[in-house]
């Protein structure tokens, strides 16, 4: 994928998440890591990229065409996407199985056998085929947490964006996720990820987006961004992140 | 192998004897509170005259029939109009939004009793409309559904952000959020309040008679007035609601349980 913006604004009441956001990825990247400090901007560009969130200034390009404004329209291109995020968000009156199942039936188009094949697929392959049948209150949070990434993956997703999808889980949950996360980045999948997760993303990303205060302060490829991080900023958080690991 | 799970023994073992205590402490309140109201009466005197009251049965069971009806229909009417003013308060337009809240305030801030008269003698009457049932029914409708409005209003707002981002994520649009992500959320949520309101209009339904609809509190009150009593007809009055009121209460209790979910 390639993602550019230039000038992205978003506000939400007084507070500015995005103070004019600019950055472009350099040619094809797999997996792009959004970095930096709570608070810099992270999860809206995120949702901004998704076209979950609809910009207050800039514009957007994935993969060179830019992201509507308009409601209807802006639906049309997230539908082609998969969101993870930091609190599961599965629907708790549905079952692990209906969560994956019902968009692919009202969204996709699927047929219910069809999406339910597909849905019970997709969970097998994220280990949570004796789990289909429960409700979200009855799965641990790693187990939440894969049935949202199920649920995120069964459509096929262009771009899996997922923000921040270990940060509410113990280490061995997070092992889990981060295990699931790395298949399918090798497997191909187009994954926006932003974590503080930063040594998972030195393995798994091919390009990093560093923010601080809602402005984009690095944009690098990712061995060039670890190795050698440009700014005073990025070499402060990647020193306060690995000095206790 | 193919032993009983522990939890379930105890549970085998335990509800029996739970039960046992509940029916125990149920007949003994049963007894006592029979000694008390029995106390009571006796040191009124009252000469009771079941036989003149008996006269009437046919005329109350018609009257019991005509309040069960109309509860029905004004259940009916109060869910449609809750559901409208609860999304009319939601909805985009400013006056939309005042009008549905104004009217919600109104209502709920009135004697249902000034409104069947104003609605049945003054507006009915200028709409043609002569029926003393149908205006009682749409007037209880709305003086409940301005209630209900409120309880649902609650619920549907007690749905958090996140839920409606997930919605928005996996490309739900605005009617598909409501139906399968807030809607089936919200019901839970808004049952208890909305069973409590159903007993209410139940009872609600006997102010019906100040527009001339013989419903059970009106036969009732023919019925004292004709057969020179006043208990025999009241007594069973309460009898015939707590007939229709303990079963509805039960019955939501039933829909909790089985809408009932973590979250």
């Amino acid at each position: 994928m390639r993602l550019e913006a230039e000038g992205v604004v978003k506000r939400f009441g007084a507070f500015q998440a995005l103070d004019g956001a600019t950055f472009s990825t350099g040619g094809e990247s797999r997996v792009v890591a959004l970095l930096g400090p709570s608070g810099g901007g992270k999860s809206t560009l995120l949702r901004v990229l998704g076209c979950l969130l609809p910009v207050d200034g800039g514009v957007v390009r994935v993969d060179g065409v830019v992201l509507p404004a308009e409601e209807a329209e802006a639906r049309g291109e997230r539908r082609k996407n998969g969101f993870v995020f930091q609190g599961y968000n599965l629907f708790p009156h549905l079952t692990a199985l209906e969560n994956v199942a019902l968009p692919l039936r009202e969204v996709h188009g699927f047929e219910a056998g069809a999406a339910r094949e597909r849905a019970m697929e997709l969970l097998d392959r994220l280990g949570l085929k004796a789990h289909a049948g429960k409700r979200p209150a009855q799965l641990s949070g790693g187990q939440q947490q894969r049935a949202a990434i199920a649920r995120a993956l069964a459509p096929r997703p262009r771009l899996l964006l997922m923000d921040e999808p270990t940060s509410a889980l113990d280490p061995v949950m997070t092992g889990e996720v981060l295990e699931v996360i790395r298949e399918l980045a090798e497997e191909g999948q187009q994954i926006v990820l932003a974590t503080h997760e930063v040594s998972f993303a030195r393995r798994v990303a091919d390009w990093v987006v560093f923010l601080a205060a809602g402005k984009v302060v690095e944009s690098a490829g990712a061995e060039a961004f670890f190795e050698r991080p440009e700014s005073e900023e990025a070499r402060g958080y990647l020193g306060s992140l690995m000095r206790w690991r | 192998m193919g032993g009983v799970p522990a939890d379930e023994t105890v549970k085998v073992v335990a509800s029996p004897r739970n039960g046992g205590r509940e029916v125990v402490v149920a007949l003994g309140l049963l007894v006592g509170v029979s000694l008390a109201v029995q106390a009571l009466f006796a040191s009124v005197r009252y000469e009771w005259n079941w036989a003149a009251a008996w006269e009437y049965r046919a005329q109350f069971f018609q009257g019991w029939l005509l309040t069960l009806g109309i509860a029905a229909g004004a259940m009916g009417v109060s869910l449609v109009v809750g559901l409208g003013l609860m999304a009319g308060r939601r909805a985009p337009w400013l006056a939309v939004r005042m009008l549905c809240g104004g009217i919600v305030e109104v209502v709920r801030g009135t004697p249902l009793l000034v409104q069947l008269l104003i609605g049945y003698y003054i507006v009915a009457q200028q709409l043609k409309v002569s029926d003393p049932v149908v205006v009682g029914v749409l007037l209880l409708g709305l003086f409940e559904g301005a209630y209900l409005a409120e309880i649902f209003r609650g619920a549907v707002e007690s749905i958090g952000a996140s839920q409606r981002e997930a919605a928005r994520a996996v490309g739900f649009d605005a009617a598909q959020t409501y139906r399968f992500v807030i809607l089936p959320q919200a019901m839970r949520r808004a049952l208890p309040g909305t069973a409590g309101q159903m007993v209410s209009l139940v009872k609600d339904s006997s102010l019906l008679s100040v527009i001339g609809i013989e419903e059970l509190v009106q036969k009732v009150k023919i019925l004292n007035s004709a057969s020179y009593t006043a208990l025999e007809g009241y007594l069973p009055l309460a009898v015939a609601y707590l007939v229709v009121t303990l079963p509805l209460s039960r019955w939501a209790q039933a829909l909790e349980r089985r809408f009932h979910y973590e979250t």
